[in-house]
């Protein structure tokens, strides 16, 4: 019986970010088509779109499977540059097939290099296992420091740590150059397939979490050791949430990729993983429809801070630390809430004497 | 060869320096401070402006630091962590991280963008001839500093009475209170201590790498973080060993394997240990009861 | 809108017809040729600066911000009914805030744009400001790859491979070494740009490069590429790097007790001027820099009297680029009014703008006297054309060479 509740109250919170997302595309795409939006605005849609992604997938491993992870934004850049490989290769077909072709691609690249390192990862537990992926995330970013890719009439060439070893014909085109990254991407990413994509991986994650598997996974968080006398194998859930989200970010990083004619390594460094987390905690570990809005905003406040010009930054830091203090200090809470009952009942009372 | 090793211990020994900071606090709040690595700035800008515009002399100069970072480090601790103990651990991270951003954004409104370049502290030093390779004053300082910081730790947590109470802290926290330990003062205490040797590794760090910028810290602070992970997060030989181990290796990659390399293989040995010894090389195995 | 944009467009024109009756003359500030005639250029310019102004790289974002600060104060005391509003947004150097900072800009009715100030964001920035046809004038994003196939991109700076090979010659010419080490940042389009062009002449002169190493943004410890030169016995170190790491490359060979001679490029200038920096371990560096803030001559002494007045320090090459580009704009928008009988530049659309100031740039006959350079000139492509200066350091000072 209470199964049956549990179920309709999930199904009802699906349906509630399926709509979120609708209404977050329908509003802003008629904002677009009618030109009333500002091109600051405009131009943060697609990378919304792609840090709404990488949130809620984040949220699959830190909320659903219970492990922190801070290097996620080392699967983000995985996907980004075999975006770019790819959608350079297809030079020439058209673009939306170019998208969806690069997106799979770097999706699946992303999933591979989620599984491989998820098999140490997961052997770890808590902090420790916060670290390795940490240090897996720089090692991301220092391996693609050192990797050159080429394209000529020949085939792609790739080179590694030396871009003298490239090889390439004098008509070819160097497309990744180590730490300097890629330059010259066509940008081909729209709206509406960033938010296509949204969609279906939030339909992916809603249905994973709501079946008989995300059941497993959630019993493994919170009590491994009877999950495992029920006879489920920890190591078998933790890698497929891993993994799937590894292949979520990749898929992100496919179109903030192709957002931009250009791409650094760096972008994908420890902050950016440390960002989207945060976009996790502040809308709430586990909670979805949390996850997106903290993303959306969180996205654009830093924008909207820039009227304090120097100390654009520090507010930002300011705003974060107040935001957590408040929403995890018991205290601070309590007070809050007596604040606003007090605030809803003035209003209250004030309505009653107009 | 032993120049490249010298060079490692050295900068090992600074890493070893913030290690014990996070290794301490993390022992005691079982929190990761992620701001640690940015009072590490705060301690360069602090003996540098004593240096360069009060015109302090050097040992003046890294005390006045070593106590503006200790007070540092309890306001923070007060202001932004103690009503979070009951929080999630995550909760606790994030306002770490919103404070590293706060003081590495503080620091650029009060000193501005320009990298200053921090004076030599060790004139009066001279380097030392050994084996044929030569070991600089900073080197010779960072090392002796890191033995004796290490030492006086040990004797503080075994041989005194808050030590003991900060041991007490970090096994249990309610049993401690009951024992009538005051767990504020003593996680108090600990920041303090651990934002004190935070001042004295920047002052080090600043005078081998002598470029002070808001972000000087951030480095330093997450392979120290490491370092601490290596050598077992909560145990300060394990801090020291870490630090050191870690500091040897990336020098040596740095110069036998490549450049870019360095970081991927210091953070890919700690993989690998990390595999063999879940709990690093000196941490306790934590068995689960069921 | 349609109304503010017509009432700008007004008080533009009443502007300028009052302007006209003033007859102001003697505007010739900076400006190198153009504005003969009764060609007058009045208005407000919307003038949009981007770069990091928080941040690892913030050093280079406010230098230029505080020089173009400088040019514009000035530019508006001028009084010549020409003036300039700046707005400077911050892009944490990185592609994804430079974009947002450009759509700012943007909201903001930005007619023209002088930046990026560092070598990734300006590519990402330039691919939307060519679609948007917004025209560009970078003070330091010096690659290639910057200006490459984008009409509206200009370069105040040199483009990286004029200098490599500048170098190359320099050393060459006067015999500085024949055994020589090369340090160099590989995660900058810059210094690996120098690199590559430096490798391939000084290869071509007969110079041995007997130790490359590199090093990336993130590094301090500089003890195994100093070591690589000094066990290879390289007579010479150069060092096409920005001067923050040269300095701690300075320092570290110092303590190794490694002496060899230094040469850098325009990067290098600003070392004497980091606060707290020991000018002995300077002294002797050879470099190539259009621009040295020891400079006697009228422009320069004036902008690093008005630099340090206002800032409180000494003016880098970076601080210098910005204080050129709004002059620049100025001279190329006045040598526009004075070949077609005047200009009102306010409200004026940036398209149209930017097509006027590709034509101008573009053009052979126009060329602007900075403190960066006199007479500088560019190319179609957008790059600039102009002569570095070779000084030495010595009592920690530039002496020219």
């Amino acid at each position: 019986m209470k199964m049956i509740k549990n179920a309709s109250t999930a199904s009802k919170k699906a349906f509630i970010n399926y709509g979120i997302v609708i209404v977050f595309f329908v509003v802003f795409q008629t904002l677009v088509s009618t030109g009333n939006i500002t091109s600051a605005l405009k131009g943060q849609l697609i990378p919304i779109t792609c840090y709404m992604i990488m949130a809620i997938s984040l949220n699959l491993v830190v909320g659903i499977s219970g492990e922190l992870s801070l290097g996620h934004a080392g699967f983000m850049s995985v996907g980004a540059f075999t975006a770019v490989i790819v959608s350079s290769l297809m030079d020439g077909a058209s673009n939306p097939a170019r998208l969806l072709v690069s997106i799979i691609v770097g999706a699946i690249t992303a999933a591979i290099a989620g599984f491989l390192i998820g098999i140490p990862v997961l052997r770890l537990n808590g902090d420790y296992l916060a670290i390795v992926t940490l240090a897996f995330g720089e090692i991301i970013k220092n391996i693609l420091n050192c990797l050159y890719v080429g394209i000529d009439d020949k085939g792609v060439h790739f080179a590694f740590n030396n871009p003298n070893a490239l090889g390439m014909d004098p008509l070819g085109k160097v497309i990744i150059n180590g730490p300097m990254g890629a330059v010259g991407i066509s940008k081909i990413a729209t709206f509406s397939g960033a938010v296509i994509l949204l969609m279906v991986i939030l339909i992916i994650i809603q249905n994973l979490v709501n079946s008989r598997t995300g059941r497993a996974i959630m019993a493994i968080r919170d009590n491994r050791i009877a999950a495992e006398s029920m006879g489920l194998s920890p190591m078998k859930y933790k890698m497929l949430a891993f993994t799937v989200s590894a292949s979520m970010a990749g898929a992100a990083g496919a179109v903030y990729a192709l957002n931009y004619s250009t791409l650094v390594p760096k972008k994908f460094d420890f902050n950016t993983s440390i960002l989207v987390l945060v976009f996790v905690v502040l809308g709430g570990i586990g909670n979805m429809t949390g996850s997106l809005i903290a993303a959306g905003v969180l996205v654009v406040l830093p924008e909207l801070l820039r009227k304090f010009s120097d100390y654009r930054m520090l507010v930002y830091a300011i705003v974060l630390i107040l935001v957590m203090l408040v929403t995890n200090n018991e205290k601070l809470k309590g007070k809050i809430d007596t604040f606003l009952k007090k605030f809803r009942m003035n209003i209250s009372k004030g309505g009653r004497k107009k | 060869m032993l120049a490249h090793l010298i060079n490692g211990i050295s900068l090992g020994s600074i890493y070893a320096i913030i290690a014990l900071g996070y290794t301490m606090v993390y022992g005691i709040a079982k929190m990761l401070n992620f701001a640690h690595g940015d009072v590490i700035m705060v301690g360069g800008y602090v003996s540098f402006c004593s240096m360069m515009y009060l015109g302090l002399p050097a040992p003046v100069a890294i005390l006045a630091a070593v106590f503006v970072c200790t007070v540092l480090g309890i306001v923070v601790e007060r202001l932004a962590y103690k009503p979070l103990r009951a929080a999630t651990s995550l909760a606790v991270l994030i306002t770490a991280i919103g404070m590293s951003y706060f003081l590495q954004n503080a620091a650029l409104l009060i000193w501005g963008a320009n990298p200053k370049a921090f004076p030599n502290m060790f004139k009066n030093i001279e380097a030392i001839e050994f084996a044929g390779a030569r070991v600089s004053p900073v080197a010779i300082v960072s090392i002796v500093a890191n033995l004796i910081i290490m030492i006086a730790l040990t004797l503080f947590t075994t041989r005194t009475k808050v030590g003991k109470a900060m041991r007490a802290v970090s096994e249990d926290k309610g049993a401690a209170t009951l024992m009538g330990i005051n767990v504020n003062f003593t996680i108090s205490l600990t920041f303090a201590i651990g934002s004190g040797l935070a001042a004295i590794a920047g002052v080090l760090l600043c005078t081998a790498y002598p470029t002070l910028m808001p972000t000087t810290g951030s480095m330093p602070g997450i392979k120290a973080f490491t370092a601490a992970v290596f050598g077992g997060i909560g145990s300060i030989p394990g801090a020291m060993i870490g630090g050191i181990l870690l500091g040897i290796i990336e020098i040596l990659a740095r110069a036998y394997i490549s450049s870019e390399l360095a970081d991927a293989i210091v953070f890919g040995v700690l993989i690998v240990v990390l595999i063999f010894r879940p709990t690093g090389l000196l941490g306790k195995q934590v068995h689960e009861k069921v | 809108m349609k109304k503010k944009l017509l009432s700008l467009i007004m008080t533009g024109a009443l502007v300028m017809a009052m302007t006209a009756c003033g007859g102001s003359t003697g505007a010739s500030g900076n400006s190198g040729s153009g504005a003969t005639g009764n060609g007058e250029l009045t208005g407000t310019l919307k003038l949009g600066v981007i770069g990091p102004l928080t941040g690892p790289a913030a050093i280079y974002g406010n230098a230029v911000a505080n020089g173009a600060q400088i040019a514009v104060d000035e530019i508006n005391a001028l009084g010549t009914g020409f003036s300039i509003e700046l707005n400077a947004q911050d892009d944490e150097h990185d592609a994804e805030k430079s974009v947002n900072a450009y759509h700012q800009l943007q909201d903001w009715g930005v007619q023209a744009i002088a930046g990026t100030v560092t070598t990734t964001p300006c590519i990402a920035v330039s691919a939307e400001a060519n679609s948007d046809r917004v025209f560009m004038l970078t003070p330091s994003a010096s690659a290639t790859s910057v200006t490459d196939g984008k009409d509206n991109v200009f370069q105040l700076c040199f483009a990286d491979p004029n200098q490599g090979s500048a170098s190359a010659q320099y050393i060459a010419d006067n015999n500085l070494a024949t055994k020589v080490a090369v340090i160099y940042n590989n995660a900058d389009a810059y210094s690996t740009g120098i690199y590559q062009t430096f490798k391939s002449k000084a290869s071509e002169l007969g110079l041995q490069i007997v130790s490359e190493t590199t090093f990336t943004d993130d590094t301090t410890d500089f003890s195994v590429q100093v070591g690589d030169a000094q066990s290879n016995g390289a007579e010479l170190v150069f060092l096409p790097i920005y001067y923050t790491p040269a300095s701690l490359i300075l320092q570290q060979a110092s303590s190794a007790g490694y002496k060899p001679k230094f040469f850098g490029v325009d990067g290098m200038d600003g070392i004497l001027t980091i606060e707290g920096f020991d000018t002995s371990l300077a002294e002797g560096v050879m470099l190539l820099t259009p621009f040295s803030a020891d400079a006697t001559d009228d422009l320069t002494a004036n902008f690093v009297k008005a630099y340090n007045d206002k800032y409180g320090e000494v003016p880098s090459q970076f601080a210098a680029d910005g204080y050129d580009c709004p002059y620049a704009i100025m001279a190329a928008l006045k040598f526009y009014a004075g070949k077609n009988g005047g200009l009102d530049v306010t409200g004026m659309s940036a398209e149209k703008l930017c097509d006027i100031l590709i034509k101008v740039f573009a053009d052979p006959d126009f060329s602007v006297d900075g403190v960066t350079g006199l007479g500088m000139r560019w190319n179609s492509n957008g790059e600039v054309n102009k002569e570095p200066k070779a000084v030495v350091i010595q009592n920690g000072a530039y002496v020219g060479m």
